[in-house]
């Protein structure tokens, strides 16, 4: 049993209590975003809406994602999930308990790396850990266990300018598996990456997710990447965004890369594009 | 780096400046030039040789001087850069009249500073201080300022507090630029020493230049010239030195040399 197995099933206990209040055998939700709605102040007084009504659910150990156009306001919903932003309506529940607006509920995985350049890689990865205010020997202990497995063994003391971008990914990624926070964020983690190694990515993403399953709210365009991960989809549309489409993606775990040539894989990515097709259209008629 | 790629960078420079020294000796003796109005490099490097022991005495109490301003100088300038930076308030308040005392010649103000607190040690201090502070406060701002998006975005969306985002984001962040400005202040700070002696003092370079300037000993002059540039040069490699060793993750410019630290 690794640290990180046992760090979860701790998890599970603290919400344990929660759990018994809930009705039935409903085991209590890692995210609710209720009716989320956000405008920004726009020019000459004018609002400019952003998220309209966007409701969306992760279950304990759920792999969700999010597919829209670019400029959607699917980064906005995360700082609102983050708690860098508040909505204007709408609410934030996490394992049942309101944190709307709450900063340090989440674990975050951004689009590029962003590793501070003056520390290390093992330095970086327990900054999260730093951060929730776990001893240093504790969090370089569990640093070193999960370095190797993410296949960056014998680059713990290497600075990040020296590692490949997808090297960088895997660090970032590291960084918000060891973080305490239950809910993972990844806001479009493998864009920056070329076409080879985001397949690469995938694949091992896939994996180590099925070997941990944490919670995991994804965001990103690529309809193949969120259909190979996801357990369940969310479309938006075009900007206002607000939830399009929620797609149950019925495919086995744990997945097969070779699922992306299945007829019913094939025949879910083409619907899913017809309709982010149709949003792109609306989004240039505007 | 290899010994072969610094002696490729140091030549030109080195050459040049031999030559002009060869240069300046040949037509200070082709013109027949006076040695009180202009001294051959010979000459200069005699005066140096000779006046070694007394020299010495004023350079270091030059020295001594330009290390105290300094420390409190640059120490202040860090101190008040991360206050203002940290309470914006406080920083628009404050920031036009940092600009306006820039403005104050140095020359003016040190012999009102004598005026005031008298020939000792104190209003040196204030003059070095008052000229290693601006740099230094500029520089740190500007650095602090210049934060990362998407390290800060991602500091916060994790949760991490002012504090943690300062220490563990902003400050490191901003070395390279405080570095910059630490380099000014250095050189700076061999200037404001020497101003401060020039106008009130028993010992040290610029109370010798006052004594040589009356005698007309040009050759004397270049000699605390010659201590004045070497003392800058020293401070700044210090400042370097202590640069490469704060700021060694820093990606290498250069194409021959990669930045490899695998400890």
């Amino acid at each position: 049993m690794t640290i990180y197995d046992h760090m979860t099933t701790q998890d599970h206990s603290a919400v344990a209590p929660a759990l018994s209040f809930s009705a039935d055998s409903e085991p209590a939700l890692a995210l609710e975003a209720h009716h989320i709605t956000k405008s920004f102040a726009g020019s000459r007084k004018r609002s400019l809406p952003v998220l309209n009504d966007v409701s969306l659910r992760v279950k304990q150990g759920e792999f969700v994602s999010i597919i829209g156009p670019s400029g959607s306001g699917k980064s906005t919903l995360f700082h609102i999930i983050g708690g860098l932003e508040k909505p204007d309506h709408g609410e934030i529940r996490m394992n049942g308990q309101l944190v709307t607006g709450e900063k340090g509920r989440i674990s975050y995985m951004p689009q590029q790396p962003a590793l501070l350049p003056w520390r290390t890689i093992e330095q970086n990865v327990v900054l999260a850990l730093e951060v929730a205010g776990v001893r240093t020997k504790e969090a370089r202990e569990e640093a070193r266990l999960w370095l190797p497995k993410v296949g960056l063994a014998g680059f713990e003391q290497a600075y990040p300018h020296t590692l490949s971008g997808g090297m960088q990914q895997r660090a970032s990624f590291l960084r918000a598996l060891l973080s305490r926070q239950e809910l993972m964020c990844l806001d479009e983690p493998f864009s920056a990456l070329d076409a080879l190694t985001r397949s690469d990515m995938q694949r091992w993403l896939l994996d180590i997710w099925e070997s941990t399953k944490r919670s995991v709210l994804f965001i990103t365009h690529n309809i193949e990447e969120a259909l190979l991960l996801s357990d369940s989809i969310y479309v938006f549309s075009s900007r206002p965004a607000s939830v399009l489409h929620k797609i149950e993606v019925p495919f086995a775990r744990p997945r097969r890369e070779d699922i992306t040539t299945d007829a019913a894989f094939l025949s879910l990515k083409l619907e899913l594009s017809q309709w982010m097709r149709e949003e792109q259209r609306k989004m240039q008629n505007l | 780096m290899s010994k072969n790629s610094w002696w490729r960078n140091i030549w030109p420079p080195l050459t040049a400046v031999l030559l002009f020294l060869l240069l300046w000796q040949v037509a200070t003796s082709f013109f027949h030039i006076e040695k009180w109005i202009l001294p051959s490099p010979l000459n200069i490097g005699h005066e140096l040789l000779a006046g070694a022991p007394s020299l010495r005495d004023h350079t270091m109490a030059t020295l001594k001087l330009t290390l105290i301003g300094f420390g409190i100088g640059t120490a202040f300038g860090l101190l008040v850069a991360c206050l203002l930076h940290v309470i914006p308030v406080l920083k628009s308040a404050l920031y036009p009249l940092m600009i306006l005392s820039q403005n104050i010649p140095t020359i003016a103000l040190a012999p009102l500073l004598m005026i005031w607190f008298g020939f000792g040690l104190l209003p040196k201090i204030i003059v070095i201080t008052l000229v290693c502070f601006f740099p230094v406060a500029v520089a740190a701002m500007d650095g602090l300022l210049r934060t990362d998006r998407t390290m800060m975005n991602y500091m916060q969306m994790i949760g991490a507090s002012r504090g943690q985002i300062f220490w563990k984001l902003e400050l490191p962040h901003a070395l390279p630029s405080i570095f910059s400005g630490l380099k000014i202040a250095a050189t700076y700070s061999v200037m404001g020493a020497v101003v401060a002696e020039w106008i009130g003092a028993d010992k040290g370079i610029g109370y010798y230049m006052v004594l040589q300037k009356s005698a007309f000993r040009t050759d004397r002059m270049f000699v605390a010239i010659l201590i004045i540039v070497a003392l800058s040069l020293l401070m700044v490699s210090c400042i370097a030195l202590l640069e490469k060793w704060l700021v060694r993750w820093k990606p290498q410019q250069t194409g021959h040399r990669k930045g490899w630290s695998l400890r």
